[in-house]
């Protein structure tokens, strides 16, 4: 089986957000694979390990997402492609989806999985756009996948809410938390990975122009909340803060 | 100049969502003084049309079908490319829901559009709109316009007013003919797990519970203090990898992102990755029994104490009142 996984690094998620002159600072930031991501991977090595065949992570970005990659790599997967965008000055969903159908293209595969958000920009648009360019059936935020011949099972949560649909191979599926228990990397998957291919290709190998993909939004400002005031401990007995509190929330918070 | 604006609007159990009474109110906003059409898709929602027109819709498109008795991905984007096809709009505003999610790149995608997701504002001055979304889970935020195209948005439930609904309101709602072909993804069967009939997403008060909490009957606590606020039940991550809940009421970075007007947060202790996800609730309450515990630092009111025996009589206290 030819399966493939879109993959995106992110801040981790231990990160605070720092922001000077409307971009977000990433000096010294630790990046991860996107967590979605993760579980697509994860599952995309146990379906390979019960079908056979090859998996093979793409990403689009810079070249530092080669750490990201390796990691990738260590966890099980075959091959690595970077797309370097490196060049682009504003990209958004649109940008990143014509390019990954660019390179998808001339590829075969009955199995694309991708994360069903990515933890900082959070839009989720790049896997379901990316199989509609290609013209394949799309199942999103999935928590369990079966594959029998062509035939696919998927169990998908809907707002809390399980939903079992049928479908045929090829599919795209965007992975949803409890999908799967994704793995470290071993020592071992460590070392090997590094002999991995790990292709990278530019917009000039897929035949694109920045024209092509320029993005249809743009980002005119960022913020960060306002601090949060530390706010009122109570005190006394018990039951004395229990009748204070819901005092202060019918009358100072006003939320009751 | 004025803009035609289409609202996906959405129903569920028969009855239309407040979503979509929001997304009206923001393609409102976008219009510019242009007109506002409300979309319908279903296999006999027709008479949910007239509501669509008294939250502020000017008219109303309703295409029914056998087939769109369910979501699916090739059902919808099929009903909704006619009715997109007809009507030409140059905005389409939906909910940032499942249906939303799954449907909003489906239709960019055909459209070549581009997409401002999961917005919780918008700011409309004239012909330039701007909207508001969280960036990192909540953690930053960012404004986004549209540059060129057709402008597809959705927005998040809860964040954006609906207007108030005008009875004496009236407009055309009209049936169009909609020809679906094969559905390559089929639904079998949906199985409902949200216990109660409060949306997390959708919930004006929430009472999440963490690792404290711990067990499954630990949650039915937190579930009676629930019910008498007519509120939702949410958790961590750390109560939902114990087993005491299910992942759908996870909250968080890597959960839902929520905004209520009072979160109560019981036995949590305020990992950044939970803070992400409702750190923007107007009113936050933390319930723990350790005084160094970092949710301290985000709430607006905090007790240190003993989650069973604070949350039962908080549920007394406010039966008394409620
Ligand atoms: C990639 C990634 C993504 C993540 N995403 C999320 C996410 O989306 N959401 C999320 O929540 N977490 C997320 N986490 C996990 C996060 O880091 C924390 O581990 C988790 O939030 C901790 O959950 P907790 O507060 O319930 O548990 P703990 O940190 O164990 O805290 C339990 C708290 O309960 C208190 N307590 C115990 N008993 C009582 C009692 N009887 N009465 C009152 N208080 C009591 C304790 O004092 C303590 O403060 C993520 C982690 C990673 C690595």
């Amino acid at each position: 089986m030819n399966i493939y996984v879109i993959m995106k690094r992110t801040f981790d998620t231990e990160e605070k957000i720092d922001i000077k002159d409307g971009v977000v600072v990433d000096d010294g930031a630790e990046y991860i694979i996107n967590p979605y991501d993760e579980y697509a991977i994860e599952e995309a090595i146990q379906k390979r390990d019960e079908f056979g065949g090859e998996v093979t992570v793409v990403t689009v970005g810079d070249e530092d997402a080669e750490k990201e990659l390796r990691t990738a790599l260590a966890m099980g997967a075959d091959k690595a492609v970077l797309i370097n965008s490196e060049d682009l000055d504003e990209t958004d969903q649109y940008t990143t989806s014509v390019i990954l159908a660019k390179y998808f293209e001339d590829k075969e595969y009955d199995l694309i999985l991708a994360g069903n958000v990515s933890v900082d920009k959070s839009t989720g648009q790049v896997g379901p756009r990316l199989a509609e360019l290609l013209g394949i059936n799309c199942v999103t935020t999935i928590t369990k996948l079966d594959i029998d011949g062509e035939n696919v099972t998927i169990e998908r949560d809907v707002e809390g809410d399980v939903e079992t649909v049928e479908t045929k191979l090829p599919v795209l599926v965007t992975a949803q938390q409890g999908l799967n228990e994704p793995r470290y990397p071993s020592l071992p998957g460590i070392m090997k990975a590094k002999k991995k291919p790990l292709e990278e290709i530019d917009l000039d190998d897929l035949d694109l122009d920045e024209e092509d993909v320029e993005a249809k939004t743009e980002t005119i400002e960022r913020y960060l909340p306002p601090e949060k005031q530390a706010g009122k401990i109570l005190e006394g007995e018990i039951p004395d803060q229990v009748k204070e509190l819901v005092e202060l929330l019918r009358s100072e918070a006003k939320v009751i | 100049m004025a803009k035609k604006v289409l609202v996906l609007g959405e129903a569920r159990s028969g009855e239309l969502r407040n979503v979509t009474f929001e997304a009206i109110a923001a393609a409102k906003d976008i219009s510019n003084g242009g007109e506002v059409v409300g979309a319908l898709l279903g296999d006999n929602v027709t008479e949910l049309g007239n509501e669509l027109i008294t939250y502020g819709a000017d008219r109303v498109v309703v295409a029914n079908n056998d087939k769109l008795k369910d979501y699916t991905p090739d059902g919808y984007s099929q009903a909704f490319m006619q009715v997109i096809e007809k009507e030409n709009p140059d905005a389409i505003v939906m909910g940032h829901t499942s249906i939303g999610k799954d449907l909003s790149p489906k239709i960019a995608a055909k459209l070549e559009a581009g997409v401002i997701s999961d917005a919780i504002a918008v700011e409309a001055d004239g012909d330039d709109v701007v909207f508001v979304r969280p960036i990192y889970s909540g953690k930053a935020f960012e404004k986004q316009r549209l540059k060129e195209g057709t402008l597809i948005a959705t927005i998040r439930p809860n964040n954006i007013k609906a207007l108030e609904k005008d009875e004496s309101r009236s407009g055309d709602v009209s049936e169009l003919d909609v020809e679906i072909k094969d559905l390559r993804t089929i639904v079998k069967e949906i199985v409902r797990k949200t216990t109660t009939g409060v949306d997390l997403s959708e919930a004006n008060i929430i009472v999440a519970g963490g690792r404290g909490v711990k067990s499954a009957e630990g949650f039915e606590t937190l579930q009676e203090l629930a019910d008498v606020l007519g509120a939702a039940v949410g958790a961590s991550r750390g109560a939902c990898d114990a087993g005491y809940c299910d992942y759908s009421l996870q909250i968080g970075q890597t959960g839902k992102v929520v905004t209520p007007d009072l979160y109560i947060a019981c036995g949590i202790s305020g990992a950044i990755q939970h803070l992400a996800g409702m750190s923007n609730s107007k009113v936050i309450v933390a319930i723990n029994k350790d005084p160094e515990a970092n949710i301290f630092n985000v709430a607006d009111y905090g007790i240190v104490g003993d989650l069973f025996e604070v949350v039962p009589l908080l549920t007394e206290e406010f039966k008394k009142i409620l």
